[in-house]
């Protein structure tokens, strides 16, 4: 009894040992050096894996990183210039200038600018709706509707207005990963400058077509009449296909465009008001009972 | 009684034309040609603004192999060279003429009389239909003097002319048979002679009895043509369905008819064959089935193309108050109509008028794994499955499992009794994966 015990317990261990230097060797064979660096800049990062750099994930972005030693091409566009400036120090890199970027939604054909003229019923997805027909309001370039935009945002930056029809993107939540911008079907949103205080000037409009039929569908579309490009004093604007478009790297901000645009397709963000002028106030009737 | 094998439905047929001689609708007043009516590269306009045209005369030349004439269908005045909204209400180019009388081009036969003597040598056909712009008008409007090219190494042995007409509600193909049967079996004949075969077979559902009737009557006087009475079930009009049916054969995926030695034609397409080689005439007007239960007037008309589709609806009684949606085709493949001022294209066989009631999708729940989407298909796929994939933009595993195999036959998605939109899915697929592997080409 006690001699199969003990029996045991050599060739159990007898086992044990020799596995433990078959083990030992096959590690020291088979070793993967990485550079601690990686895990670093990893834990630096959001740690989201949206994609938004352009490549697989966070943890790819780190390889990426360490590997090329230059941060001046890899941008995180959530971590903020905060985090890059800690993952640069981490480094031992210079931290490149970033102005922070957000999604803008460029079309504003709500249900009151571009009215339903058919009734879509299928399946409610963006990409499907616009390989099957134009929309439901006609307008072959303007936004569907129907969420694929939503969907792909994994900040929850996104949601569609009950009223208008519209994406309504956060300008806290949005971090600028461009995941809306590849899963709208019609390339509607577009990654621009946040500008200062969040202030904004962009054609909120893609279409293409000539002015007539572009107005057909909608009130408020870019007709290509060129009266922004004509008015901006810094050739920010350019007119291509019947359709301007404000160089947010050139755009100054100074509001001269807007109130020149005849359809109005033109739309300012976080402006205080215009100071109206004398001439154009319009007279308050006075009443003439007392 | 010979039929397919594999999967299928039988809709309720609603065939309310099927009595109605094909009348002609009037010319109207202007006419909207799109330039890019078949499969293929888009043609090149090469007439210019302001022109007057005749009937007859041509408006684009097909710019690839696989690509088509387009001829003018009335005579008049060339008002704009403009996009129009199409069926999808995108923009496509198109010809708008402004009708000035009915002045023919010089050269079309126009005379009721009936020319059977083939004088053409097989180069000559081929030329020929190319020249007038003949396209199949079972609704794929591939190009038809492609179809009579054989690729080298392959050889054609039987044709097959389609005279299924399975949608439910069409009735053109056979009102066509039954009027214009003699002309449509010199067109056959035709078709044999650039084929270089000796053996046609026409396929007919047993749904149309006096057609069959008739055209075996004629086949007396047609040697090597042969009526073959069909089942009655969707979707036999499926080319590869009706070459299955017919001779037993199967198409292997991917390929084309000529595989397994045969060509199918249209019956449609055999008439438009007949007029271009014997009458010199282009493919300017079809005969559309106008339907649809609330309509007043249910009917076939000689339609020419370009004419919009509120003119068709107006001739058969007028728009009905109820109406929910207008489809472009039948029920089961066409597709809802964005727009009346869509006009008529080379592949318009019927426009079908649904009411409220009829057009109201089911609600949708969750799929309940009963497999019949899988088991009417007639290609034998599963859709539940290439629905579930492209729905998750799953693309690349929906290549794998043959998408591009689906014919869009929609019989899954009138089956599921979950309600599923199999077939919009199905499609979205299909548009998908054809831009992959078009991307994988050019890379």
């Amino acid at each position: 009894m006690n001699e199969t015990l003990v029996y045991a317990v050599i060739s159990l261990s007898a086992i044990g040992v020799i596995s433990a230097i078959i083990l030992y060797f096959v590690a020291q064979k088979f070793k993967v050096i990485e550079d601690p660096r990686i895990d670093i800049v990893a834990d630096l990062l959001p740690g989201a894996n949206c994609g938004g750099c352009g490549l697989a994930g966070c943890r790819a972005f780190a390889e990426e990183v360490v590997k090329r030693e230059d941060l001046s091409k890899l941008n995180c566009p959530v971590s903020g210039t905060e985090a890059t400036k800690q993952i640069a120090a981490a480094m031992g890199l210079e931290a490149p200038e970033k102005d922070p970027m957000i999604a803008v939604v460029r079309c504003n054909g709500s249900r009151v600018n571009a009215p339903q003229k058919v009734i879509y019923d299928s399946a409610a997805s963006c990409s499907f709706a616009h390989a099957l027909s134009a929309g439901e309001s006609g307008c072959p370039n303007g936004c569907l509707g129907l969420g694929d935009c939503v969907v792909s945002c994994k900040f929850d930056a996104i949601y569609i207005d009950e009223i208008t029809g519209l994406p309504v993107i956060s300008d806290e939540l949005c971090v600028a990963c461009g995941t809306c911008v590849t899963a709208c079907p019609r390339s509607i949103i577009e990654l621009r400058l946040k500008g200062k205080k969040d202030r904004r000037i962009y054609i909120s409009c893609i279409n293409t077509e000539k002015g007539g039929p572009a107005k057909k569908n909608c009130s408020v579309a870019c007709i290509g009449c060129g009266k922004c490009m004509k008015e901006c004093p810094y050739e920010a604007i350019t007119l291509v296909n019947n359709l301007a478009y404000i160089d947010f790297n050139k755009c100054r901000l100074c509001r001269k465009c807007e109130p020149v645009c005849p359809t109005g397709s033109i739309l300012e963000t976080n402006f205080p008001a215009r100071k109206e002028k004398p001439g154009d106030t319009e007279k308050i009737p006075v009443s003439s009972e007392a | 009684m010979k039929t397919f094998k594999h999967g299928g439905v039988h809709p309720e047929e609603n065939k309310l034309s099927a009595g109605a001689a094909i009348e002609i609708l009037p010319v109207p007043e202007h006419v909207s040609i799109p330039v890019s009516q078949s499969l293929g590269a888009p043609s090149k306009v090469v007439v210019e603004k302001g022109a007057s045209v005749k009937t007859g005369q041509l408006l684009a030349k097909g710019s690839a192999f696989i690509s088509s004439n387009v001829h003018s269908s009335v005579s008049g005045k060339i008002t704009r060279i403009d996009e129009v909204t199409d069926t999808s209400g995108y923009r496509r180019p198109a010809v708008i003429i402004e009708v000035i009388g009915d002045e023919w081009e010089e050269g079309i036969d126009r005379s009721p009389e009936i020319v059977s003597d083939i004088r053409l040598s097989r180069e000559e056909i081929i030329q020929k239909l190319n020249e007038m712009g003949i396209v199949g008008l079972g609704g794929a409007t591939f190009p038809s003097h492609v179809k009579l090219m054989i690729p080298e190494g392959k050889k054609a042995e039987y044709l097959l002319i389609n005279g299924v007409e399975c949608e439910p509600y069409l009735t053109s193909d056979h009102r066509l048979m039954l009027e214009r049967g003699r002309e449509m079996m010199i067109g056959v004949t035709i078709l044999m002679k650039g084929l270089n075969v000796g053996k046609a077979w026409i396929g007919i559902e047993r749904n149309k009895p006096d057609a069959i009737a008739h055209l075996e009557n004629l086949c007396k006087e047609f040697p090597g043509i042969q009526v073959v009475p069909l089942k009655v079930k969707y979707p036999q009009g499926g080319e590869k369905q009706l070459i299955k049916a017919v001779t037993g054969r199967e198409v292997p995926s991917g390929k084309l008819p000529v595989e397994v030695g045969c060509v199918v034609n249209n019956v449609g397409t055999a008439l438009a064959v007949y007029e271009a080689v014997q009458k010199n005439k282009p493919l300017i007007e079809r005969v559309v089935t106008v339907t649809g239960k609330s309509l007043k007037k249910p009917n076939n008309l000689l339609v020419r193309i370009g004419t919009p589709v509120n003119k068709l609806i107006e001739f058969a009684g007028g728009l009905p108050e109820d109406t929910g949606k207008v489809i472009n085709g039948g029920p089961m493949m066409g597709k809802a109509l964005s727009s009346l001022e869509v006009p008529v294209t080379k592949g318009t066989s019927g426009i079908v008028v649904m009411t409220q009631k009829e057009s109201r999708r089911t609600s949708v729940i969750n799929c309940i794994r009963c497999a019949r989407c899988i088991s009417v298909c007639p290609m034998g796929l599963e859709p539940v499955l290439l629905a579930q994939l492209s729905e998750n933009q799953l693309f690349e595993e929906a290549e794998k499992e043959k998408i591009l195999d689906c014919m869009e036959c929609g019989s899954c998605h009138y089956t599921c009794p979950a309600g599923r939109p199999l077939l919009d899915y199905l499609r979205l697929g299909k548009n998908k994966v054809g831009v992959i592997i078009r991307n994988r080409g050019t890379k």
